[in-house]
């Protein structure tokens, strides 16, 4: 404890300065997307740059309150944070006030605060606390826990509703892949949502044969041709007596048909798997089986389950609907807005895209519109590459960890600032879905910047403490 | 402990690089490869025009238009692009002088230099087609074409609503408006503010120095069309609204008219009210404040929003629930001295024959008639209590729309008030109340209030012997379209028919009976018009006018509430303007000229009320 006298001289000053150079530069940036030249003073208070700065401000008191506090303060009221967010993501719910149709916020006179963005800190120091506990790292026992505490704000704040912010607490994931999840895990999740997304695009049958087609390959490579050829044989069989059956006698749909070719296909196939005690070929067999049983599904409950107005927003997300005054639209300005930036761009304060206001949020989800366009290309990779470099920057410091508690915990701000930083500048430019979160560190608002630079200092304090632990 | 998964950060930091590279392929894409983003020369600017669609019109259940658009242009300026041009050109087409000229253009600049602002709100097509033969010389002004709502009627101003300008709240709330757009704020506008708005639409131009419009930005890749927004034909009658209107006149109060097989609204009367056209453009905010500041009140919608208490009209509810409770019958009789007296208790009565039976005590209105059946409805053997009578009474009024918004598809219904048994409970405390301790219930008095639409709807369930629809406004959602699901289920409301019969022919002999008749202000020779008179009491002056009635008797095609305020007893004035409606409905012309010109001739203002 006495150490943190010298705390000075063991803070990483290479984030620390990336941090601030972030915040400078989205300043700068939310100034030229709400620029106005009858309102020139940047420190006008009733201007969005000049509130921001306050928050700049009152950030860089936050972070050195953080760094004077002890390191075992946060290891040993980790829960004790995370209680709390729970009970205030609880209490918006109830007494929140409404923006944009999600009651995500607590207004405290003429103030607005977002509990979401802070209770990504109390999950990260749960969840890095719940992983320090453990004697062994992966299995069921561990990791089905370790989901239930990244999950339970997920669906609290799913229900304001405020799907951005949920969407950001997939981060978490990365944690538990460091920490030793299981592989297949996150094939299968992914595989999950690829198999959801083409069935939606592209209908079931195409996916359907497209899933048979890859099963042959993969028993293929792993088992040589002459099982594959055998495996094909059995498919080819049942497969006719299903085509028959189902077709000509029960009417079902060819999606169908080829499900309960594989079943038939596999009643047979098992019995021979079994007795060889084949390793790959089982597995090639659960993952097809389990795909197409799952597109079924997804199917079923597309169609049958989930109301209209739900489908019509899933579709407008994936691009299959197109709605000029919705998502499309936003995205139409965005892009018109950083396109014409062009290599070197507009200018500062030159863009005139922006200056129309038809791009949306411009200061908020939309700050990177007004880099793109004053900064061009150049601008662009300048922002980019500050955000690879903190990234690696994190990671180094979590790889130099000694304990399973600050190396989770690290893991976790890395995560996040990885997936925020990715949909953010992603969805902007038509990489992904618009999806409504801030660029940390760029985007106007005071909670989504205390949020992370109270993710940030808290690693950056335990980093400075880690030779303190004895392990 | 041993880091077994050490190796797994390799492929993190390769996650890292390709989310990187993924970005900055895509900006290199867009930003250097793809050149339908570019805006090729320096003085070139990006200028985005939104098409507003023409809002939905209005018709009447007749297919009459009530409600229509009509062109108009602002004049928007962007003040950096504008340069050096004739001012005195620019103003003597504008209409302006010199010192207005650079008032506004400071006004816009103050705004914003770069983005557009309204440089002149809602000029005229003659003007605009003068200023846009010379629109050349005028670098950085333009026109964006609106619409304004206009009225084939000056009628039904609440029933239609306004439009007006979209409020910060709302900005924030809804990202379909941007500041400056128009958006429903009262009545049918409001309500149906969804269907009548349309879509709107984006032009993205690409403008020279010259402000010639050099075409449109990528070919057109980014703009979208506006949809105009679906028409709607409303259930009013606008006639016989226009008539109710110019009976109301100088008078206060409210006519709702309703279809009783539909649950059709035919008129919703108002009065003060005021002309719709008041409420359109530049002079609706001044208009607006000049309403509003009226001691009358005329912007009040008083149809749907005026609780009174409903008087003597209440005794049918009373009629209906004694006999569907088997303690009355419509042969019961009950004596009346000048009214009803029990123990220190004394509610007056004026001077007729005693006993009465039913069908007599509505037809002559006796209190003392109903004080009694309203005590035998509470002193149910069948229930354990007064208080769980009540309860049962209650919910048979509910069933008929009281007490609660009725779900009218308009803004600002109020709900009435029928008391509940906690409220007597909270006021006499608990159970320590009797049927003669609320006995001004029987007779509509009293802590109760009902809009004039919830008793129109009332005379509506008589009407149709028990079932309704709940009152609606709109009758088809475009050209082909239907009302919405919510006004074609039909509501019963646990009164049998045959109970119906007694309270009916009571209130025919109230209109068409002999001496000692309430009603027979509203006599009609050719048609069985069925009524019943009321009085509001008010506290504050003269007693409200009050008549409820349907017409014909047998296949009922019209169910009426008529309020006057400070107009005394209901016989005086709602009953014989009830009669001119229903006669004006029914057989397309008034013959009882007389009659109309009692009604249009008599002043009553609240201010009377004072003398
Ligand atoms: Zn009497």
């Amino acid at each position: 404890m006495q150490k943190s006298s010298n705390i000075l001289g063991r803070i990483d000053w290479v984030t620390v300065m990336l941090w601030l150079a972030m915040m400078i530069m989205g300043w700068l940036n939310i100034y030229a997307a709400v620029y106005n030249e009858q309102h020139t003073s940047i420190f006008d208070l009733s201007q969005r740059y000049g509130k921001q700065l306050l928050w700049i401000g009152a950030a860089i008191v936050l972070a050195v309150f953080v760094l004077v506090t002890d390191n075992k303060f946060y290891f040993f009221f980790a829960w004790v944070f995370y209680g709390f967010f729970l009970f205030l993501l609880l209490m918006v719910l109830i007494i929140g006030k409404e923006i944009n149709g999600a009651k995500a916020w607590f207004e405290i006179g003429s103030f607005s605060l977002q509990p979401s963005e802070f209770a990504k800190f109390a999950t990260g120091l749960a969840l890095a606390s719940f992983l320090n506990m453990q004697r062994q790292s992966s299995g069921l026992r561990v990791m089905v826990p370790a989901t239930a505490i990244i999950m339970a704000p997920a669906v609290l704040i799913a229900l304001q509703p405020d799907m951005g912010s949920v969407i950001t607490y997939f981060a978490f994931f990365v944690v538990l892949y460091r920490e030793g999840m299981s592989i297949w895990v996150f094939v299968s999740v992914i595989m999950a949502v690829l198999l959801f997304l083409l069935s939606l695009i592209l209908g079931n049958l195409p996916v359907a044969i497209g899933l048979v087609v890859m099963a042959a390959i993969a028993l293929l490579v792993t088992s040589g041709y002459r099982l594959t050829l055998k495996a094909s044989v059995i498919m080819a069989v049942t497969g006719g007596i299903a085509f028959f059956t189902g077709h000509y006698l029960l009417d079902l749909d060819t999606a169908v048909i080829i499900t309960l070719a594989v079943v038939l296909g596999g009643i047979v196939y098992a019995w021979y798997i079994y007795r060889l005690r084949l390793r790959g070929p089982a597995i090639v067999y659960v993952f097809l089986l389990g795909g197409l049983l799952y597109l079924l599904t997804v199917d079923y409950v597309f169609h049958n389950v989930i109301q209209p107005h739900q489908q019509t927003r899933i579709n407008i997300m994936l691009g299959i609907e197109d709605d000029p005054f919705g998502e499309g639209y936003n995205l139409n300005q965005s892009l018109i807005s950083i396109g014409s930036g062009g290599v070197t761009g507009k200018g500062y304060l030159n863009g005139t895209q922006t200056k129309f206001k038809f791009v949306p949020e411009q200061s908020t989800d939309f700050i990177f519109c007004t880099v793109g366009e004053e900064w061009g290309f150049i601008g662009s990779v300048v922002v980019i590459g500050l955000f690879v470099w903190l990234l690696l920057r994190l990671l180094m410091l979590a790889e130099r960890q000694r304990t399973t508690f600050v190396r989770a915990y690290g893991y976790g701000v890395f995560g996040l600032i990885l997936v925020h930083f990715f949909i953010n500048i992603g969805m902007t430019i038509g990489v992904v879905p618009v999806i409504g979160i801030p660029l940390p560190f760029f985007s106007y608002g005071g909670s989504s910047l205390w949020g992370f630079t109270l993710l940030l200092f808290v690693f950056l304090r335990l980093d400075a403490g880690r030779t303190d632990y004895l392990g | 402990m041993k880091d077994r998964y050490a190796n797994r950060k390799y492929l993190i930091m390769a996650l890292v690089l390709v989310a990187a590279l993924i970005l900055i392929a895509r900006l290199f894409y867009i930003q250097i490869i793809d050149k339908t983003y570019r805006v090729s020369a320096a003085n070139n600017a990006l200028r985005p025009v939104m098409q507003y669609p023409a809002r939905g019109l209005i018709y009447d259940r007749n297919g009459e238009l009530i409600v229509y658009n009509q062109a108009a242009y602002d004049l928007l300026v962007i003040p950096i692009q504008t340069s050096a041009f004739d001012t005195s050109r620019f103003n003597e087409i504008l209409g302006i002088s010199m010192d207005d000229f650079r008032e506004r253009m400071k006004g816009a600049v103050s705004y914003s230099r770069r983005t557009p602002s309204v440089f002149m709100k809602m000029i005229s097509s003659e003007t605009y087609a003068l200023l846009q033969e010379e629109m050349y010389r005028f670098p950085g002004f333009y026109v964006q074409a609106r619409t304004l709502r206009k009225y084939t009627r000056p009628v039904a101003a609440h029933l239609l609503g306004y439009v007006g300008e979209v409020d910060n709240k709302l900005l924030a709330r809804d990202r379909y408006y941007r500041s400056g757009d128009y958006i429903g704020v009262s009545g049918i506008e409001k309500s149906y503010e969804e269907e009548l708005r349309g879509t709107k639409g984006v032009n993205i131009f690409l403008v020279d120095v010259h402000n010639n419009i050099k075409g449109s930005y990528a070919d057109g890749r980014y703009d979208t069309i506006a949809i105009p927004g679906t028409n709607l034909w409303s259930t009013i009658d606008i006639s016989l609204q226009e008539y109710g209107e110019k009976l109301m006149q100088n008078k206060t109060g409210s006519i709702v008219v309703i279809e009783p097989a539909t649950g059709e609204i035919l008129t919703l009367v108002t009065s003060p009210s005021y002309d719709p056209n008041l409420l359109v453009g530049r002079i609706r905010s001044e208009n607006f404040s000049l309403l509003q500041a009226d001691t009358v009140k005329p912007l009040f919608d008083r149809a749907l929003m005026a609780s009174y208490p409903p008087g003597s009209t209440f005794k049918i509810m009373n009629g209906l629930i004694g006999l569907q409770e088997n303690v009355i019958h419509p042969s019961s009789l009950f004596s009346c001295s000048n009214g009803y007296h029990a123990g220190s208790l004394t509610v007056g009565c004026h001077t007729h024959n005693s006993p009465l039976d039913l069908q007599e005590a509505v037809a002559q209105s006796c209190n003392a008639w109903f004080c009694n059946a309203f005590r035998n409805i509470l002193e149910n053997q069948r229930y354990g209590s007064v208080q769980d009578a009540f309860d049962q009474w209650r919910e048979y009024l509910v069933a008929f729309g009281f007490g609660n918004k009725l779900g009218i598809d308009l803004p600002n219904e109020l709900p009435g008030f029928i008391p509940t048994r906690s409220y007597y409970d909270r006021y006499y405390g608990k159970d320590r109340w009797k049927a003669l301790t609320i006995i001004s219930l029987a007779i509509g008095q009293g802590e109760i209030g009902a809009t004039p639409l919830q008793m129109a709807n009332m005379a509506a369930i008589i009407a149709n012997r028990g079932s309704f629809y709940i009152p609606h406004v709109v009758k088809r959602v475009g050209d082909n379209g239907s009302p919405s699901p919510l006004y074609m289920q039909k509501y019963i409301t646990g009164i049998s028919p045959e109970n119906f019969e007694p309270v009916i022919e009571g209130m025919e002999g109230a209109v068409n009976g002999g001496s000692g008749s309430t009603a027979r202000g509203a006599r009609l020779d050719s048609i069985i018009i069925c009524g019943k008179t009321g009085t509001a009491q008010n506290p504050h002056g003269k007693d409200h006018s009050i008549f409820v009635a349907f017409a014909p008797r047998e296949n009922p095609q019209i169910a009426i509430a008529v309020y006057v305020e400070n107009a005394g007893f209901g016989s005086t004035f709602a009953a014989p303007i009830a009669s001119l409606m229903i006669e004006e409905y029914l057989t397309g012309q008034v013959r009882r000229k007389y009659l109309e010109d009692y009604v249009l001739k008599t002043v009553i203002t609240p201010d009377a009320k004072e003398q």
